[in-house]
């Protein structure tokens, strides 16, 4: 983040480290952007039963505003660019759930359309199976991408940066 | 002397794309509109993004596997899907499905439009603007959820359906919770109508808005409720009956003018229609078999009781799992009343496994069509409850 630079390597660094990673972790602001099936899944974890917001997840309209996304369901090779060019369009730091087998693998669907694994076009930093995966399933997922984020360090980090 | 057209200056048409990734188009939509100032001049849905070649996977698939690709296809109301599917291989292997499995088909199917309609609910009125609707529909669509996972495993993607009745007999439980739902649900319907029906932000938003004629529905080949708003009579359920549909006595909701209030209200009331329907057939559900096997052993799987106790049962059960069933040359199409319009399959059979040919009649493929038509003249921040009220959903569409 910069700051880093000017204090050096003490205590100071890794306690600000603790302190962003908090702050990151719990408030993950997803991009609201379904695909398919899973997409009704994903509104269902945010609807009334299951309630994301508990976890500190705001579903946001723009991709500039956003720290995850989802990718739920099926990717096209129609819509491979799209995907490409939302998670672009996200500033650092940022992080990528393939929720659901189609997204994870292709899924059911091995056919000349589909692309085999969103991991071919965004890293991916939690896989989650199932067709579509369960809501408690998505939020499983979500806390294992929390347990990551806490590990994080903000050293060497890219500064956000912004797409023209 | 002048007039007030002359002093207008011409000017030139301004192009807005919406979508593919755009909160308000359900899915992955892509609209290509032309703007004059704020009137929607024209606008152009692209389809394709969700292009999943269902129709041609359906020709390497088994009969029963190719079941499971209709989930997939309109997955908020997968059982409905997969009872056209299901209805056009039984045509065309010549097999009825014994009573009781098509009591309990009706009731999934109908538990199906209600889910589907709450999830069109919450999610036009979120576009709208009005917020709170999302949260009250999405917490009796989980009710439902529950009941269908009770009695087939699944919460979105059932495959329940067998050629000739069920994967298996429904138990108490499943009996229970549905007339606890029936018992509650009325009230809740209420509950939403009083956010909305008579909500002055609401009536604004939607009246007199997308109107499409009676004639011009026809045209476009409209169907569902986004005909029925325009007030005309067709249901596949009372024009043309399948699965026992002919026992239960209900109404078909129609609107008057066809704009989106009416779209919305005709919805609200095939839920209450749809609630009569299951309380009629969970009260009247037959006893007997949940497969027609004895009739038709050539095409049916045998119930996993018999499969497991007596040989030929052992066999058969074998043959179709490892084979699959083989339906005679021939061609065959049906259709149902989707929550979304009629929605048909068509199947050619070469005398194999596999089917030659699936081809899927979807209604929201044909309902966006209609698209350009109601959105023309209206204002750009109304295109997005027009396209609500439509209800399309890209699954179907592109398939």
């Amino acid at each position: 983040m910069g700051i880093e630079e000017h204090l050096g390597d003490n205590i100071i660094t890794t306690s600000l480290d603790k302190l962003v990673s908090w702050g990151r972790k719990w408030s993950i602001w997803p991009a609201t952007f379904g695909l398919a099936c899973c997409a009704i899944e994903m509104m269902t974890a945010a609807s009334s039963r299951y309630d994301f917001d508990r976890l500190g997840l705001i579903f946001r309209s723009s991709p500039r505003q956003s720290d995850l996304i989802i990718v739920s369901g099926r990717v096209s090779y129609k819509m491979a660019p799209m995907v490409k060019r939302i998670y672009d369009q996200m500033p650092n730091p940022k992080w990528v759930i393939a929720m659901g087998d189609c997204a994870c693998s292709g899924g059911l669907f091995n056919v000349y359309s589909i692309v085999q694994g969103v991991d071919r076009i965004i890293p991916v930093d939690v896989y989650i199976p199932g067709c579509p995966p369960r809501p408690e399933a998505l939020i499983y997922g979500i806390v294992k991408l929390q347990e990551k984020i806490a590990k994080g360090t903000i050293k060497n980090e890219e500064p956000p940066k912004v797409l023209k | 002397m002048f007039e007030y057209k002359d002093f207008l200056i011409e000017t030139d048409k301004f192009p807005l794309n919406v979508g593919p990734s755009h909160p308000a188009t359900h899915g992955v939509l892509r609209v290509l509109v032309q703007l004059d100032g704020e009137v929607v001049v024209n606008a152009e849905p692209i389809i394709g993004y969700l292009h999943t070649s269902m129709e041609k996977y359906a020709e390497s698939r088994t009969y029963h596997q190719a079941e499971t690709i209709t989930d997939r296809m309109d997955y908020v109301s997968a059982a409905s899907n997969n009872l056209g599917y299901i209805l056009a291989v039984e045509k065309l292997c010549g097999v009825k499905a014994p009573k009781r499995a098509e009591y309990v088909r009706v009731i999934l199917a109908e538990f199906t439009r209600i889910s589907s309609h709450l999830v069109w609910l919450g999610t036009h009125a979120v576009d709208i603007g009005a917020l709170t609707e999302f949260l009250y529909c999405f917490r009796e669509r989980e009710l439902i959820l529950d009941i269908i996972e009770t009695v087939t495993g699944s919460r979105m993607t059932p495959s329940f359906y067998r050629v000739g009745g069920l994967a298996m007999d429904i138990h108490k439980d499943f009996i229970d919770k549905t007339r606890n739902f029936i018992k509650i649900f009325p009230e809740k319907v209420s509950e939403y109508e009083a956010l909305l029906t008579k909500n002055k932000i609401w009536l604004e938003r939607t009246k007199n808005l997308g109107i499409i004629s009676a004639e011009d529905a026809v045209n476009f080949a409209l169907t569902g409720p986004s005909l029925r708003g325009s007030g005309l009579k067709y249901d596949i359920r009372k024009t043309n009956p399948y699965s026992s549909y002919e026992d239960f006595d209900f109404e078909i909701p129609l609107g008057d003018t066809g704009d989106v209030y009416d779209r919305y209200f005709v919805r609200i009331e095939e839920m209450r229609q749809s609630l009569k329907i299951i309380n009629q057939a969970i009260e009247n559900i037959p006893a007997g078999e949940y497969l027609s096997y004895d009739e038709y052993p050539r095409y049916v799987i045998p119930p996993k009781k018999r499969a497991l106790t007596t040989m030929e049962g052992m066999i058969s059960l074998f043959k179709y799992g490892m084979e699959g069933i083989k339906p005679p040359k021939g061609e065959a199409y049906h259709s149902v009343e989707n929550p979304r319009g009629e929605l048909g399959f068509y199947l050619v059979s070469d005398g194999s496994a596999f089917p030659y040919r699936m081809r899927v009649r979807p209604p929201s493929f044909c309902n966006i069509s209609a698209l350009c038509k109601m959105t023309k003249g209206h204002l750009l921040a109304d295109l997005v409850a027009i396209m609500g009220s439509v209800d399309i959903l890209l699954g179907e569409v592109d398939r």
